[in-house]
């Protein structure tokens, strides 16, 4: 991400890039399981299975802080329901899932999974169909957060809903999710959600080598994601991004269409959220409806706002180190973590507003050396529609 | 930079507005405004504050709809049912009174989004910058006086150079009608002078409206001259005949 050639060009794909992209992928696709699998498990750098599915899971994060990274950083839709992408996601892996555990289950029916046994269901139901192919599950996993968020998208930006209020809808969106997907008649578990997974596509989810699978999964997932991300924004559509970001009305005179830039970036990045909770419910062994609290959404933005919205390395970093906090505060000091979960939100937006990657930034460019720009100011997520009245 | 150098109408008629009323909770901004631009004309709109200079821009690009009357370009095509996007690509540009560049992109940036070229979600995606592009680009830079600050954040410029790319944005984008309001708001004496030469420069090929306050200006755009008061045309003419009329004289130019 260097400052721009002479004629003002950035050029994203450099071999510097490149070399720094394929030391991470070394790292987290060949270092850990090597580490996991090939060294003494009482070695010091070995990684222990228990560590396996955590990484794992942050991997999982990773990605869907990158998904509204995409929307939030680089075009200005803070979306406080991101977290519901994640979960019809991991809901329609979840249900593959629940398929797959056939006659096992506790009232060992072949067809209907155990809740539905409880409930009292005679038979499977239209929308169960077709969810004991892993393939077709896959394909939901993308299509059910997709046309979701295309749908949602369309009407809200086709209305003009942007800023405070996009996000509060978006809060509505989560919310009104969580309710249903609590209730059991809705035909997904009601309040237990979909668990006592046992394997997937034919590997028991217990052993070691599925979720080292799985964990590789993510890991490739994640690698995916950002290149897909990377190469938007820095096309010239994400330029456009950038340009609404700040000054919607005017991209609109521009000639872009403003709704349709805005409904392909939603919608992209409702789809890697999907892939996201896919990825991730495995791993955990659990997909309930908690995954839809408004809370949940919040945090993703934490995560980035932390690392560094508007740079992807940033919410990759931001989900990383806000749930390794997590993970550690949790069981060492419960009682404080809401406390640093909301101080650190705090601390991002009034001292760095760019987050963990803004202030390496400013480091570097207060080094004499630095021709480079000023810092780019912080910008408001859509408020460009405010001053529209004359 | 007198009226000899005005650009020549061709007599096609370029924009017209025919009995627009635009009405806020009741106070209407523009009252049954009818107005005829043709092909190649510039034209300069002057008026008092609230007479619907502004509003009058806003039906013409769209962003507001009128609450009754028509509006056409090029005789065919309804404005009043198009949106903003769709109106800026039948080629009609707008710059506004405040300079509206985007601020964390690079000078180089801002005029390749402005450059002709699809709009398209999808071709905006996979889209690369041709040589021709390139070329235009470094031509407009030149200018607009900017090539030294190509690579900067169009935010780290001064506001005269902020100006200067919003025109130079204008340039590089193929427009037939270009809407200005208050172009040289802000600006010293010099950079006036300057951007007069520019607009009458840009004039002879393309139609250009200028909504202006500053009558040294309008006089040296030496252009016919619409005067608006109360949301309709009072008078229109030469500047002369506008500055003469007596009508004119006591809502705008006697006070």
């Amino acid at each position: 991400m260097s400052a721009g050639s002479a004629v003002g060009e950035r050029n994203a794909w450099s071999l510097r890039f490149w070399v720094g992209f394929a030391v991470c992928a070394v790292v987290l696709v060949v270092l850990v399981p090597v580490l996991n699998r090939a060294v003494e498990p009482n070695s010091p750098v070995a990684v222990p299975d228990y560590l396996v599915p955590l990484l794992g899971k942050y991997l999982c994060y990773a990605i869907l802080a990158l998904s509204l990274d995409l929307v939030w950083g680089y075009a200005g839709i803070l979306s406080l329901g991101h977290g519901a992408f994640f979960a019809l996601g991991g809901y329609c892996m979840g249900m593959y899932l629940m398929r797959q555990i056939g006659t096992r289950g506790v009232y060992g029916n072949p067809l209907l999974p155990d809740f539905m046994v409880f409930l009292q269901y005679k038979e499977l139901p239209w929308f169960w169909w077709g969810f004991d192919h892993f393939l077709y599950a896959a394909a939901l996993v993308m299509l059910v957060p997709g046309v979701f968020a295309l749908i949602f998208g369309w009407l809200a930006f086709r209305s003009r809903v942007t800023g405070v209020y996009l996000s509060i809808i978006t809060q509505a969106m989560t919310y009104a999710l969580w309710l249903a997907f609590f209730r059991n008649d809705m035909g997904f578990g009601g309040n237990n959600g979909l668990t006592d997974f046992k394997d997937i596509i034919g590997f028991d989810l217990h052993r070691p080598t599925t979720r080292l699978g799985l964990y590789l999964a993510s890991a490739v997932g994640l690698g995916i994601a950002y290149l897909l991300c990377r190469f938007i924004t820095n096309s010239k559509l994400g330029r456009v991004l950038l340009a609404l970001r700040d000054t919607e009305s005017r991209v609109r005179f521009l000639g872009y269409s403003v709704t349709n830039a805005k409904l392909f970036v939603f919608t992209v990045s409702a789809v890697l959220a999907g892939i996201a909770g896919a990825l991730y419910v495995p791993q955990v062994g659990i997909i309930n409806p908690s995954e839809f609290s408004p809370a949940n959404s919040i945090e993703i933005a934490i995560w980035v706002s932390v690392g560094g919205r508007g740079t992807l390395v940033g919410a990759i970093l931001g989900a990383g180190l806000v749930n390794l906090a997590k993970t550690w505060l949790t069981s060492a000091a419960p009682e404080i973590w809401l406390f640093i979960l909301g101080g650190l939100f705090i601390l991002t937006t009034l001292v760095f507003p760019r987050g963990i990657v803004g202030i390496f930034r400013q480091l570097r460019w207060t080094r004499p050396r630095a021709q480079s720009p000023a810092a780019p100011p912080l910008a408001v997520g859509g408020s460009g529609a405010a001053k529209e009245q004359a | 930079m007198n009226a000899s150098s005005a650009p020549h109408p061709t007599g096609d008629v370029l924009l017209y507005v025919n009995g627009v009323t635009v009405s806020f909770d009741g106070f209407k901004a523009l009252n049954e405004l009818s107005l005829v631009v043709e092909e190649g004309e510039l034209r300069t709109i002057i008026g008092p504050n609230g007479a619907g200079k502004t509003t009058m821009m806003d039906v013409v690009t769209g962003k507001t709809r009128p609450d009754s009357g028509e509006v056409f370009f090029r005789g065919s095509a309804d404005l009043t049912r198009l949106d903003e996007a769709a109106i800026a690509n039948l080629g009609i540009g707008r710059k506004f009174q405040r300079p509206t560049v985007f601020e964390n992109l690079t000078v180089f940036e801002n005029l390749e989004l402005a450059l002709t070229g699809s709009r398209g979600t999808w071709r905006t995606l996979f889209g690369r910058l041709t040589q021709e592009g390139h070329a235009r680009i470094a031509a407009a830079l030149e200018r607009i006086g900017l090539a030294e600050e190509s690579g900067k954040p169009a935010g780290a410029l001064s506001h005269g150079q902020k100006q200067w790319l919003e025109i130079g944005m204008l340039l590089i984008h193929d427009r037939q009608l270009l809407l200005l309001d208050e172009p040289v708001a802000g600006m010293t004496d010099r950079e006036t002078e300057e951007t007069a030469a520019l607009i009458l420069d840009l004039a002879r090929d393309r139609t250009i409206i200028v909504v202006e306050h500053d009558m040294a200006f309008v006089r040296s755009l030496g252009a016919r001259v619409t005067v608006l008061h109360e949301g309709s045309v009072l008078a229109e003419g030469s500047v002369e005949h506008v500055q003469n009329h007596p009508r004119v004289i006591e809502v705008y130019l006697g006070r």
